[in-house]
């Protein structure tokens, strides 16, 4: 079964591309969503994830394995997660030893923080993201450390291959110059890193520039021109390198060196500029500005904060998600200082740099996570080999003189240290000991983590019943088969954007706004008949022709993420287009409250009324009045709601997902 | 010449005339007793019938009438001859078959049954038949809100049509509730409590009619199956693998208004009364991994009991069906092999296995059974107690080559009575069993040959 919210519609997309083929799909404009506006679908999505499951099922069927779609989608996620742990390990060679390799691929594979993308079912882009995003990088280190042309050309593939899955190629785009700007910073520029870089560079921006929803953004956009910059930075680099060899005159060279830098910036300043002027460089996006300055969004764009993925990221959940990771990495980071090389500043530098974008999103903890499980893979594996080589080493020289000669030096440093530490075959064996009980406390945490917050999905949500029994609440799904069978196939759903894919894919029906949030002013239309009185969203609701409401109202279950929860954002994202919804008039002394004590406004909005048609007469909880909602702990407020133009449809078992019909205007006569 | 010719129109003439003259004008109805039960949506009637031969020759079958709108909506017909006396009764099943009359009156349809043995002159003959009638409930009104209940109109007739001449009748009608909005009267006729009574009439004509309509309450789940499409897949590696698409839809009368969760929760008895929220499917006893589920998931609540004779499935749809609303879901199970699979006389194989709906009290109106034979059987052939259309399908599933023989057997109007053995015959040579393990074997084997040759074969140019 497929899970959240985003997973629909690459189901729903990869369906389509099965069914109709490529041509169709890349064609496709859907007029499902976002009624009236309609979506082209095929130039508004990455579509590396549903080409994969696409192939993946034809080569079955050509195998005659005669599997059905879904379960392609399904299993999409935990196959190339387990991709994933074979590209760590090479990595992790590439980087340091087999060792560490082996250790990484250990880490990665029951690391909370990547399970959480990579179970069954969830289908989404970061399934194979993070898939291609390891590979490229792997790729680039290797071409770096070979200087091979060969690998160069595989990181450009697998960069293509990042692009058409997932916006976060913007990550390597800018982490490759990074890197390299580095290593030209630090004097470690070489003809490998000169072939590594260009080709990578060249040959992936043009393959980029095959997918459409990206388009000619590499060399338009402010977020490419990093890469770019560098790009030029390093043929003046090796300009500079012939003109030195050519002119063989110090002297002279400094006077060269210098007009040429200097006119280098002056012109790539200028060319800059006129760009950016000319509106030809498009300026950053929101999303990136809210990445390298976390307050951003929260002051500018309420959309994007208002995704709980995109809040900035808690303690807890970097504990959650990394468990010991978190302490092993800066053990991994001094190992990589000392044993500093290309492939090292590489890895300090992903590690770092992801690190501090999984501080500012939840969501890029994804990203992060190779880093940290491949640099903590460095610690462990650095360390126990200290430590067994130890070992060794004592009992060689108990034992016996001669064994194959592995590592002169460290037998020698060993017995100087011999000389120094008493107890230090016994302080070994005690460490051994609590690195390997630190990784099966990992182990442990990890299948805890999975078993309790990543194995089922969010869209069934279960409870504990008084006696301990688990109570299953389907309420959405229910809600959607309703909708599936029981509307009229063009019937149009207005609902908050979070299930607009959902509605699409379970219910088959068309709704106004959906979770690709590209029109804002659409989804602050609705935000703005959700927080206006009846009358005023009558009127929107019959402008955008819309058959049905649905809300989800967790008042009876306690269920806390609901619509009366999120209302707020729909006020703040309406009222940023429109000026007429003012969030301190659904405030009562900067508080948000349902009760009696809530704002008269509050207390005759759309949204308040849906929810809590009726509800006053439920008696939720024993020992407490009528109407009592066990989601907010209080009575609510206006228990007497009398709806006009809306007529209840369908109200789901635990009433968690209510639909409303909008009936037709009443005759005039 | 002219006088041969003569005698062999006579003859013909004779052979022809004897049919029509046995079964219309020599059978008369002595007592005829009807009992119509409307108690579900699908209406049966119990027809007790005495017939006489009152011609001077032996008659081997009679005519069952039935108006158009009857004969449309006809699921079954079946008849027992009843012999002995009292206690010492005994019932054989008769031959019931739908034929076609030249001189028909009215369109009305006809089943003719053929008797045990030809009843002589004079003689008399018991019969019990049962009729079941599908979609002869109309919901009246049409919509209804949530708060009300469901009344419909039946309509029939007061005597009983028959193409004989009928002595003695009564019919007996019995509704599900005393709640009787009105009813025609047709003279003697009286109502008590849910009975209603007709008759008994005297001496009626052949094909007398008297149109009655009775407008009654019946809030019983009219579960209408639209379309079921069951696939039944055998595998010669010890389990039957039965998949069941289900369209179901609300057949009663259509839901208007609002739905009130309130409402439908705190006044359960008489908020929503006509709808139905649960049912039932009765599956053979050794089954397992039962699943219940949809286009979008699997739908939690189902609850599964195993017995010796029966195993029953109880489960929810996603909500409760009003009028007009509709649910598909998917019912999957297995079955171990030996219970249905047997091996014939003649060396070939055949299936036994229940047709019709499992649902109880539903009707079908479209059912379509595909019997999956393993791939590389061969001569398929069905045999069912009733008429059912035939097709031959080919399906491929995993691993297969050549694809798997599919016998389709297609039926309309399909109520519980219909759930009775059939037969699918074929043969298949076991070997084929080991085809598509061989198959896997060799791919893996030469995947491995593949990887030993190229580990070991150096493709470099330059020595090393």
């Amino acid at each position: 079964m497929i899970h959240e919210f985003d997973p629909y519609f690459n189901y729903r997309t990869t369906l389509f591309l099965t069914e109709k083929g490529f041509y169709e799909f890349w064609n496709w404009f859907d007029s499902e969503s976002w009624y009236p506006l309609g979506r082209i679908i095929g130039g508004t999505l990455y579509p590396g994830l549903m080409v994969t499951a696409a192939l993946i099922y034809w080569a079955l069927r050509f195998l005659r394995f005669f599997v059905h779609i879904r379960e392609v989608c399904v299993l999409t996620a935990p196959f190339f997660a387990s991709n994933t742990t074979l590209v760590a390990y090479f990595f992790g060679k590439e980087i340091w030893d087999t060792g560490a390799g082996l250790v990484a691929a250990v880490l990665i594979a029951i690391c909370p923080g990547y399970i959480s993308r990579s179970v069954a079912g969830s289908y989404d882009n970061e399934a194979v993201a993070i898939f291609a995003l390891l590979l490229t990088f792997y790729l680039f280190v290797k071409a770096v450390n070979t200087g091979s042309l060969a690998w160069a050309l595989g990181s450009a593939f697998g960069y293509f291959y990042m692009v058409s899955a997932w916006g976060g190629y913007v990550f390597i785009i800018n982490l490759v110059p990074l890197y390299v700007l580095v290593l030209l910073i630090t004097g470690r520029y070489s003809m490998r890193l000169y072939i590594a870089y260009n080709c990578m560079y060249i040959l992936g921006m043009l393959l980029a520039m095959q997918i459409r929803f990206v388009g000619f953004q590499h060399v338009q956009s402010g977020e490419h021109m990093g890469a770019m910059g560098v790009f030029l930075l390093m043929q003046v680099f090796y300009f500079l390198d012939w003109v030195k060899y050519q002119l063989n005159d110090t002297k002279l060279f400094q006077t060269f060196l210098r007009i040429t830098v200097t006119s280098a910036i002056l012109v790539g300043g200028i060319a800059l500029g006129v760009g950016t002027a000319s509106g030809y460089i498009s300026p950053w996006t929101g999303r990136f500005y809210s990445l390298l300055d976390p307050t951003y969004a929260k002051d500018h764009i309420p959309i994007i904060a208002s995704v709980s993925e995109h809040q900035p990221t808690a303690w807890s959940s970097f504990m959650f998600d990394y468990h010991i990771l978190l302490f092993l990495f800066p053990a991994g980071l001094y190992f990589c200082f000392k044993r500093l090389s290309d492939a090292t500043i590489f890895i300090v530098m992903y590690g770092l740099t992801s690190l501090y974008f999984a501080g500012v999103m939840v969501r890029l903890i994804l990203v992060a996570t190779p880093a940290v499980c491949l640099i903590s893979a460095i610690a462990v594996s650095a360390t126990v080999k200290n430590l067994t080589s130890l070992l060794r080493t004592k009992q060689k020289v108990s034992q016996t003189g001669s064994t194959k000669g592995a590592g002169s030096s460290k037998a020698s440093s060993k017995v100087t240290l011999d000389q120094s530490q008493p107890f230090q075959k016994n302080g070994a064996s005690a460490l051994l000991v609590g690195v390997f009980y630190l990784l099966s406390r990992y182990a442990i945490h990890c299948t805890w983590v999975t078993s309790e917050a990543y194995s089922s999905p969010s869209i069934v949500l279960a409870a504990r019943g008084a006696h301990g029994n688990r109570i299953l609440f389907d309420d959405y799904r229910e809600a959607y088969y309703w909708l599936r069978q029981n509307t009229p196939t063009d019937a149009k759903i207005m609902s908050w954007w979070d299930y607009g894919y959902q509605i699409t894919a379970m219910g088959n029906r068309t709704v106004i706004v959906d979770n690709n949030t590209w029109n804002n002013t659409h989804i602050a239309t609705v935000g703005r008949a959700m927080s206006s009185n009846e009358d005023e969203a009558y009127e929107i609701m019959r402008s955008l022709d819309v058959n049905y409401v649905l809300v989800v109202f967790g008042g009876v279950t306690g269920y806390s993420s609901d619509d009366i929860n999120k209302f707020l954002w729909m006020v703040r994202i309406g009222g940023g287009v429109f000026p007429v919804i003012k969030e301190p008039d659904y405030l009562v002394n900067g508080e948000f409250r349902v009760d009696k004590g809530a704002s008269p406004k509050m207390l005759n909005c759309l949204m308040y009324k849906l929810c809590y048609y009726r509800f006053g007469e439920l008696t939720t909880e024993y020992g407490k009045p009528p109407g009592y909602d066990r989601a907010r702990g209080g009575e609510i407020g206006n228990k007497d709601i009398k709806l006009e133009h809306l007529e209840e449809a369908y109200t789901t078992s635990n009433w968690i997902v209510r639909i409303y019909r909008v009936k037709p205007p009443t005759n005039r006569l | 010449m002219a006088a041969r010719i003569g005698i062999f129109a006579v003859v013909v003439a004779v052979f022809l005339s004897i049919p029509a003259f046995s079964s219309a004008q020599d059978l008369q109805i002595v007592n005829a007793e009807r009992r119509i039960d409307l108690s579900s949506h699908i209406v049966k009637a119990f027809l007790t019938l005495k017939v006489e031969n009152i011609g001077k020759s032996a008659a081997a079958e009679m005519l069952l009438a039935f108006s158009p709108t009857q004969i449309k909506n006809l699921a079954m017909v079946q008849a027992l001859a009843i012999t002995g006396k009292k206690k010492k009764k005994t019932y054989l099943p008769l031959d019931v078959k739908p034929t076609e009359q030249p001189d028909a009156p009215n369109d009305t349809g006809y089943y003719r049954v053929t008797f045990v043995s030809p009843l002589g002159p004079g003689e008399t003959v018991s019969l019990e038949v049962l009729y079941i009638l599908t979609h002869s409930l109309e919901p009246f009104p049409v919509e209804i809100t949530q708060s009300e209940s469901q009344l419909v109109y039946y309509h029939d007739s007061a005597v009983i049509l028959s193409p004989y001449h009928v002595k003695q009748q009564t019919t007996f009608v019995k509704t599900p509730s005393t709640r009787v909005e009105s009813f025609t009267s047709i003279e003697p006729a009286n109502r008590a409590g849910k009975e209603i009574k007709y008759g008994p009439y005297e001496n009626r004509a052949s094909y007398s009619y008297a149109p009655v309509i009775i407008h009654f309450e019946n809030n019983s789940p009219f579960a209408v199956v639209e379309e079921l499409v069951r696939e039944i897949e055998i595998s010669h590696w010890g389990s039957l693998q039965i998949t069941e698409n289900y369209r179901l839809t609300h057949g009663g009368a259509r839901h208007k208004g609002v739905f009130s969760r309130v409402d439908y929760q705190s006044k359960r008895s008489v908020s929503g009364a006509s709808s139905f929220n649960a049912l039932l499917a009765v599956l053979p006893p050794r089954v397992n991994s039962v699943y219940y589920r949809d286009d979008i998931g699997n739908i939690s609540t189902s609850h599964l009991r195993t017995g010796f004779r029966k195993s029953e499935l109880e489960f929810e749809p996603r909500y409760p069906l009003f009028g007009g609303w509709r649910a598909t879901f998917i019912i999957g199970y297995r079955v171990p092999l030996e219970d249905y699979l047997f091996e014939a006389s003649d060396g070939r194989r055949y299936l036994n296995f229940t047709f019709g709906c499992p649902l109880v009290e539903t009707i079908v109106n479209k059912l379509t059974i595909k019997v999956v034979l393993p791939e590389g059987s061969k001569d398929p052939s069905a045999i069912l107690p009733f008429t059912v259309n035939q097709d031959l399908q080919v399906k491929y599933s995993y691993l297969d080559i050549v694809g798997r023989t599919v016998v389709v057997l297609q039926k309309d109007n399909v109520v519980p009575t219909h759930n009775v053995p059939f037969q699918v015959y074929y043969t298949f040579k076991p070997i084929y069993m080991l085809a598509e393990p061989f198959m896997l074997v060799s791919a893996f084997f030469f995947v491995f040959v593949a990887s030993l040759a190229y580990v070991h074969i150096d493709l470099n140019i330059a020595r090393k």
